[in-house]
């Protein structure tokens, strides 16, 4: 289950309903990631874009490789702006024993933040700014810089 | 005809161009300087599906994605 919200995510009621969900389905452990908007270098907020269709292609590859070990991956993100101290993303996976699911969450945000076609901005004075020096390349960025394939 | 689109921050409308090779794509983008900019940042998809082989054709009707780095979360 992937959600795209716009504006904060509300943390508890997506966790409840999840857990209401999927609670009979006799898994044994449901572990979670919370992204909050902290409150640094003067920004009021953060605001995503999402390209939606590969952002489902990429989740949808991440719950076929999950289900290889039993598992299940949920996640929600905001899109738009997002003010401090406020829920941007939850990210979950859901299996037998905890030991996949532990191993798993690490590997499901850490290709989440070198993969997923969203882009972060911070938000001064009403201003978006995109937050490349902590963004990351895409795998098999600069295929279009370089020259010709038979140079 | 192919129709290039820019995503995230980038910023710039999308363009239709009559190339047929990612040789040709990259040519024509590079005349750009705001575009060339972007170029060894940027992953590249058609019709939404991530490429890593520049020597994929590009089809008439093909939607070519650039993708600048990304940061979810």
């Amino acid at each position: 289950m992937l959600r795209i919200v716009e504006g904060p995510l509300h943390s508890e009621s997506i966790y409840t309903y999840w857990y209401a969900r999927y609670s009979s389905h006799n898994y044994g452990a449901y572990i979670t990631f919370t992204g909050i908007v902290r409150a640094e270098k003067g920004v009021d907020a953060l605001s995503f874009d999402i390209h939606e269709p590969m952002l489902r292609a990429w989740f949808d590859a991440w719950q076929s490789r999950a289900a290889t070990e039993g598992a299940i991956v949920l996640m929600a993100h905001s899109n738009g702006d997002v003010p401090i101290h406020e829920c941007s993303y939850i990210a979950a996976v859901l299996s037998q024993n905890r030991k996949v699911a532990l191993k798993m969450i690490d590997e499901f945000v850490e290709d989440f933040k070198a993969n997923a076609p969203i882009w972060k901005y911070d938000v001064k004075e009403n201003k978006r700014i995109y937050a490349m020096d902590r963004s990351t390349p895409i795998e098999g960025a600069g295929i279009l810089s370089t020259g010709r394939a038979n140079e | 005809m192919i129709t290039v689109e820019f995503l995230g921050p980038i910023g710039i409308a999308p363009m239709a161009m009559a190339v047929a090779t990612f040789d040709e794509l990259s040519e024509q983008l590079m005349k750009s300087e705001e575009i060339a900019f972007w170029l060894p940042v940027c992953a590249v998809a058609i019709n939404d599906t991530l490429i890593h082989d520049r020597s994929t054709p590009l089809c008439d009707g093909d939607r070519v994605s650039l993708l600048p780095p990304v940061c979810g979360g």
